[in-house]
């Protein structure tokens, strides 16, 4: 059996952002991502790359884009407030094609909010979040083992598109301690014959968003689009648990999948035909499973620590026909099994 | 370069030959050509990194034959800091205009230089926003009419112009600061060579290094664009001092190489 390590959430993303050959991390202090910045603090410099803790998440984006742009490995963390402040810095990287990773670790809003993990930010996430047509493939982890394995193919992803690509946890994931088994470093990092690295024996490269010519635009943004629809088809991942005979299907990420597994696992005990379809991505979201088993006839729980965002990808999924239930918490409040086993209680 | 002979006046190589897409009359032009000129006499085609900030620069990468990007409003200080941590042997160089450096960017040029990054940073002041039509800019003079002073602009409403050069010479981490002028000959080679001696503050290691140039904007001044340098020099040099703020010993050295 593979040797494990006892790691905290936020640490094994960091850890697994230097396996992945990460050289350059920007941060701010926010609660409840400090220990990734942390760590970030004292493991980068001894790897010989690059660590700055910035004066905001504004800079941070913007030094992550800029990085970014010279062909570097780049990631920055956060928690939402901050999320919220990187839009502007994320919007201008997916219309110059930049590759790198945003981590947020998400608490509760809106405004300042509360220090306790929440899943409020998904809109912001998976939309987009900041102006202009773009998406971001997300990655959501559910164990810390997750947050190792799904930083480290962040980059990977990042560099596959050209597109920033996000890690998104919930606080209470990015706080909690198990057993890790610890990846290979990644050895070596591909070529970037688009980066910004002095103009020596080939015609400047030039990386932008704008283009003044209002022909030109359309016709980028074409690109940009087309780049989405082939995420669409080859990037969702998702995991289905007892799908195959079930009446009743929770649907939950993160932290409150867990919950979730335990919901589904009380009703199993009580011969009730529950399943679990987790997604991993939440964009590209797993339209189709939902969609052929609501043609099933399946009935939904849709459980999750906000007012019911998540909800609404579900809802655009099954259609109008089968019920669905929210099972939530928000506001800070971590979303335990029974609520979720309710919820199930009361459709059968 | 010139099927002339005696050619003493021509396009440095390192700049493209093309239009700008500056208004007439307007000082932009004569300081990207300035940079373009520095570009060229410090050999920095290969290394040097080009980057244009929102408003009127935000073409500058279209003008030289380096490597050149985007940054966001106000953000040019955050990348050129990644690009040099990152990359120190490249030669980041922003150009930032008075709405970009000294309002929405204002938090991110102090930190790059009470950091001391090693950046060199070309801010454009004409006293307005001139891409977005003339609107009161952090550095607009008292009275002055701005398309969103129409009654000129007023301490009561809008507080008093920002002198950004005086105020990042108190930080301990910029090594070179300057304001000079392009609104006449003798100006404009006093600014060339602050503009090479920024660079060549990079190029030596020592610190941040900032030149604020004054630059005319006729259009939205609303004077002629032959008026323009002599309304600068009777109502905006007052306001903006020429000088220089910030020399440490390092650059003072390069300085004093120049005239041995």
């Amino acid at each position: 059996m593979p040797e494990r390590t006892l790691m905290g959430g936020n640490i094994a993303v960091a850890e697994g952002a230097i396996l992945a050959g990460c050289q350059a991390y920007f941060g701010y202090p926010i609660t409840p991502q400090n220990d990734l910045l942390e760590h970030m603090a004292r493991h980068m410099p001894e790897e010989g790359r690059v660590f700055l803790q910035t004066e905001s998440e504004l800079a941070a984006i913007n030094m992550v884009y800029g990085a970014a742009a010279v062909g570097f490995r780049a990631m920055t963390s956060t928690s939402s407030p901050g999320f919220s402040l990187q839009q502007e810095g994320i919007s201008y990287m997916a219309g110059a094609e930049m590759p790198a990773v945003i981590v947020n670790i998400m608490r509760a809003g809106p405004g300042l909010g509360n220090i306790g993990g929440a899943q409020g930010d998904y809109m912001q996430c998976t939309r987009g979040g900041g102006h202009g047509d773009y998406y971001l493939i997300n990655l959501a982890p559910s164990t810390v083992q997750e947050m190792m394995d799904f930083t480290m193919l962040a980059f990977e992803l990042a560099d596959k598109y050209r597109n920033p690509t996000l890690v998104v946890a919930d606080g209470f994931l990015g706080q909690a301690v198990e057993p890790v088994i610890m990846r290979e470093r990644v050895k070596k990092l591909p070529e970037k014959k688009w980066a910004i690295t002095g103009a020596k024996g080939r015609p400047k490269n030039r990386i932008n968003s704008f283009e003044m010519n209002p022909i030109d635009h359309p016709r980028r943004i074409k690109l940009l689009l087309d780049k989405f629809e082939r995420m669409r088809i080859s990037e969702v991942r998702y995991e289905a648990l007892n799908t195959e005979d079930a009446d009743i299907i929770v649907v939950a990420y993160g932290s409150a999948a867990r919950s979730a597994l335990s919901a589904m696992k009380t009703a199993r005990n009580k011969k009730l035909r529950v399943g679990l379809i987790r997604p991993i991505t939440l964009f590209p979201f797993p339209y189709q499973p939902l969609a052929d088993l609501a043609e099933r006839g399946c009935k939904f729980v849709v459980a999750e620590m906000s007012g019911g965002q998540m909800l609404e990808d579900v809802r655009i999924a099954v259609g109008n026909q089968n019920e669905i239930k929210l099972a939530n918490t928000y506001g800070g409040v971590p979303l335990e099994a029974d609520p979720i086993f309710e919820a199930i209680d009361l459709m059968m | 370069m010139s099927d002339y002979d005696n050619v003493i006046f021509a396009r440095p190589d390192i700049m493209v030959d093309r239009a700008t897409h500056f208004c007439p009359g307007c000082g932009h032009g004569i300081i990207e050509r300035l940079v373009g000129e520095a570009l060229q006499e410090l050999d920095l085609q290969e290394r040097a990194i080009c980057i244009g900030s929102i408003g009127c620069t935000v073409t500058a990468y279209e003008y030289f034959k380096v490597d050149g990007m985007e940054a966001p409003h106000g953000r040019a200080p955050c990348v050129a800091t990644a690009i040099k941590r990152c990359r120190p042997d490249l030669v980041p160089f922003a150009i930032q205009g008075d709405g970009d450096l000294a309002s929405i960017g204002a938090g991110e040029i102090v930190h790059a230089a009470a950091r001391g990054e090693k950046i060199t940073i070309i801010f454009a002041n004409n006293a307005t926003y001139g891409m977005t039509g003339g609107q009161l800019a952090p550095t607009t003079l008292m009275g002055m009419y701005t398309a969103s002073t129409p009654g000129g602009r007023t301490a009561e409403q809008s507080g008093w112009p920002i002198r950004m050069s005086e105020m990042l010479a108190t930080l301990d981490g910029p090594a070179y600061i300057a304001r000079v002028a392009v609104n006449t000959p003798a100006n404009v080679r006093k600014a060339k060579r602050a503009v090479e001696l920024a660079f060549r503050t990079q190029l030596a290691g020592l610190g941040f290094a900032m030149v604020e140039i004054l630059s005319m904007c006729p259009i939205n001044w609303k004077v002629e664009p032959v008026d323009a340098p002599a309304w600068m020099t009777n109502n905006m040099i007052p306001q903006f001092p020429l000088g220089e703020y910030k020399v440490l010993p390092g650059v003072a050295a390069l300085k004093k190489g120049d005239r041995s």
